[in-house]
């Protein structure tokens, strides 16, 4: 029987990794890749965890939840980075730093 | 070492070992299509925890929806971030990513403690919950439950979420209109 800690161990793999991809990463995309991943494995935590609720259905509700709030934000954050990039020629966060113009 | 355990351990490894590809690559193109691994993988591990319907939802909406966006936002970025990328990083770990690196680890030491020391299986809401045989087997089907709760206990975050997707829609549209000539 698989217990909730190797579940929970999997997911504190993919945050940390997710976070060194938010900081190291000097592309916008590869940032975005790094959120992507440390919401995945709070989705992971959260369906783990719902195994012990099946009537109401808490945890894998807000796995759903979860998953189309990841779609609404990458797809608001895609169309920021092409705006960027339609002003600045590049994606480096390091390199953008003006306000306007 | 049973079927599921097995498949298991196959799963945890794919999905670490193919998001630390990921996050070692060079190659921004290869990188995004490990991440289509990881989410595969993800997928799998959702089925293992018997959560068959946050799986298919996964797949669909991440797989098929996420990573083609990214893949597009990627094609239209220009290809000049791809020869800049190559240029500057050769190792993995090099000498400006080490308080990266040493965050992660240190974040990674913190977490695994706090997993360890909570000691899930005795956890008095899990034990109440085995009581009182709530947890989800593996030979009952999940998914119609989950439909009847969206529509009568979830029934004011699922507008709240439609509302807000609507609003994510308009948003990602207005911000990606041509600018008009001032």
């Amino acid at each position: 029987m698989i217990t909730i800690t190797d579940f929970l161990l999997v997911g504190a793999g993919l945050f940390c990794i997710g976070i060194y991809m938010l900081v190291s990463k000097s592309n916008l995309i590869q940032i975005l890749i790094g959120i992507e991943l440390m919401l995945n494995a709070a989705i992971l935590n959260l369906v783990a965890f719902g195994r012990y609720d099946r009537f109401n259905n808490g945890g894998q509700m807000f796995a759903l939840f979860a998953i189309v709030l990841a779609a609404a934000t990458t797809a608001v954050t895609l169309a920021i980075i092409l705006n960027v990039y339609k002003r600045y020629r590049t994606i480096d966060p390091g390199k953008i730093d003006g306000l306007k113009d | 070492m049973t079927l599921v355990q097995a498949l298991f351990y196959l799963m945890a490894f794919v999905a670490l070992g193919s998001a630390v590809f990921v996050a070692s690559t060079k190659n921004l193109v290869r990188s995004i299509f490990m991440f289509f691994i990881t989410l595969m993988a993800l997928a799998g591990l959702y089925v293992l925890a018997l959560a068959d319907f946050v799986a298919i939802t996964q797949i669909v909406i991440y797989v098929g929806g996420i990573l083609v966006l990214i893949l597009f936002a990627f094609m239209l970025s220009g290809r000049e971030n791809l020869n800049y990328i190559s240029a500057i990083q050769n190792k993995f770990i090099s000498i400006r990513k080490l308080p990266a690196l040493l965050l992660a680890a240190l974040f990674l030491i913190g977490l695994i403690n706090v997993v360890v020391k909570m000691d899930t299986g005795n956890l008095e809401w899990v034990k109440i919950s085995m009581e009182q045989k709530n947890d989800i087997q593996p030979t009952i089907e999940m998914t119609g439950n989950i439909g009847v709760n969206l529509m009568t206990h979830y029934l004011l975050p699922f507008e709240a979420v439609s509302i807000l997707l609507m609003i994510a829609l308009i948003g990602a549209a207005h911000l990606s209109r041509k600018e008009v000539a001032v």
